[in-house]
């Protein structure tokens, strides 16, 4: 943590793996949004319908997908994606002695790779996250008008209505923790492989299955926490 | 340059180097030869430590190396060049990244100083037109070669090569070994080369020692080791242990 802080900072190198991870990330939690808001609105609706409170459809929608949903279903997709990216190639990188080249030629290697990959996670999350929610949303948007007559209009209103800034706060911030997960686990991994190209191989499986864990277990804690600091939320 | 006394390196049960003790003068080149597994690699980065040795002490021009922090550890090692088995090239970046990396981190040159050794390096490697290649491009020849620019592109004073003509065809390997020599004698540096390649040794040591059951068990210039009538060193170097020995 304390290499985080301490000049100097590689901002290049920061700024180009939050684009690369980012864009490799876009595509793939843009569907996964589009889909997981429309088979939820899907699925949501016939229950509401059940006690005439169809209504509240665009406000549940709204408040599952920003509070919940959106945050964590990005963070696992993008613990797939990046995390096991990331092990990847540190590991790469360490078994075929670049890492040690770098020790060498006098730059800290855990401050150029580690922590810039960090930074990057950590703060590129949040902004798919956010892309995610309203993709998500429109996903939902065209699953209620395949089943009921509402405008577009309408449906944000409500969806506006619903969900208070306590809601979204709470469900964004906690994806700066996931991001710091997604990179750190990906990272440690990775550098600390050893044993040629298994090593890399496992440290590639292994970054996805505990930060996938790390995220749902810290989800746990964090509503838990987010509920008991803020009441508001509830 | 360098000196190492009573050097220790053991992994769990395996003793790798049980005593290590040798010196290296300014600008000369010194061969370390050995069996595969008698802790050669394992020398060269306690040298520079990559690996913490579990006793002994290494003087690199009078700094006592295991007593440096990290800070005067990496001042060092800006005078220190070290050629990895692989080339260790950073894949995710061009040759020209490869070769301003230490530059510009280490270095506060500005940008027209960088340019100049960047090429100077190139020209004298001859790679001059692999300067936009990405490293999966290149050959393991060229591997070496850019290995060897980006080494050398801090005019280090010592130079560390672990295996330098591994992989290559004895042409190849030939030319990368004169390409050291002519490195060294133009940079006025000190090295020390890990090999297995007798022909590489001969271009290169102006003297050799070898590593035997974790120790030096024989010292000299290739022409004593190679004559020698020690049974070990009659074995090493027959020609036919260099073919089946040779990567």
């Amino acid at each position: 943590m304390k290499e985080m802080f301490i000049p100097p900072y590689e901002v290049h190198e920061i700024r180009k793996h939050m684009i690369e991870l980012g864009m490799k990330t876009l595509p793939i939690v843009g569907v996964t949004g589009f889909i997981i808001g429309l088979v939820m609105t899907m699925q949501l609706q016939p229950v509401l319908q059940r006690f005439g409170a169809e209504a509240f459809l665009p406000g549940s929608i709204g408040i599952t997908i920003v509070r919940e949903l959106g945050p964590v279903i990005t963070a696992l997709i993008f613990a797939g994606r990046v995390s096991s990216g990331i092990g990847a190639e540190l590991g790469s990188m360490r078994v075929t002695e670049q890492i040690d080249a770098m020790e060498v030629s006098g730059v800290n290697p855990f401050r150029f790779l580690v922590v810039t990959r960090v930074f990057a996670t950590t703060f590129i999350l949040p902004i798919l996250t956010v892309y995610v929610i309203f993709i998500a949303l429109f996903g939902g948007y065209i699953a209620v008008v395949l089943v009921q007559n509402m405008t577009w209009q309408y449906y944000v209103d409500r969806v506006v209505f619903a969900v208070a800034f306590a809601d979204a706060v709470p469900g964004v911030m906690k994806t700066f923790v996931f991001g710091f997960i997604v990179g750190i686990v990906g990272a440690y991994l990775g550098f600390n492989a050893k044993n040629g190209t298994e090593g890399v191989g496992r440290a590639s499986t292994t970054s996805v299955v505990i930060a996938s864990l790390l995220i749902l277990i810290f989800d746990m804690v964090l509503v838990k926490l987010t509920l008991w600091l803020w009441p508001a939320v509830k | 340059m360098v000196e190492i006394k009573n050097l220790h390196k053991k992994f769990d049960d395996n003793v790798v180097l049980d005593g290590v003790s040798l010196s290296v003068d300014e600008a000369q080149n010194m061969v370390v030869f050995g069996r595969s597994g008698t802790g050669k690699s394992v020398l060269l980065k306690c040298l520079i430590r990559l690996m913490e040795p579990d006793e002994g002490d290494i003087l690199v021009e009078g700094k006592d190396v295991l007593k440096l922090d990290i800070k005067e550890l990496n001042e060092l090692r800006k005078d220190i060049g070290f050629l990895f088995q692989g080339a260790a090239l950073y894949d995710s970046m061009s040759v020209r990244e490869n070769l301003e990396f230490p530059l510009v981190r280490n270095f506060n040159f500005d940008k027209n100083e960088i340019d100049t050794r960047v090429n100077k390096v190139l020209e004298a490697v001859s790679l001059e037109d692999a300067i936009d290649k990405m490293p999966a491009e290149l050959s393991g020849g060229m591997k070496k070669r850019i290995g060897l620019a980006r080494a050398i592109i801090t005019k280090p004073k010592l130079m560390l090569y672990d295996e330098p003509t591994t992989g290559l065809d004895p042409i190849t390997a030939k030319e990368i070994s004169t390409l050291i020599l002519e490195l060294q004698k133009a940079y006025n540096m000190t090295s020390v080369v890990v090999t297995h390649d007798l022909l590489c040794a001969k271009i290169i040591a102006d003297y050799a020692i070898v590593l035997n059951e974790g120790h030096v068990s024989h010292q000299g210039t290739i022409e004593e080791l190679v004559s020698s009538k020690d049974s070990f060193l009659k074995n090493f170097f027959s020609d036919e242990v260099f073919k089946n020995g040779r990567n």
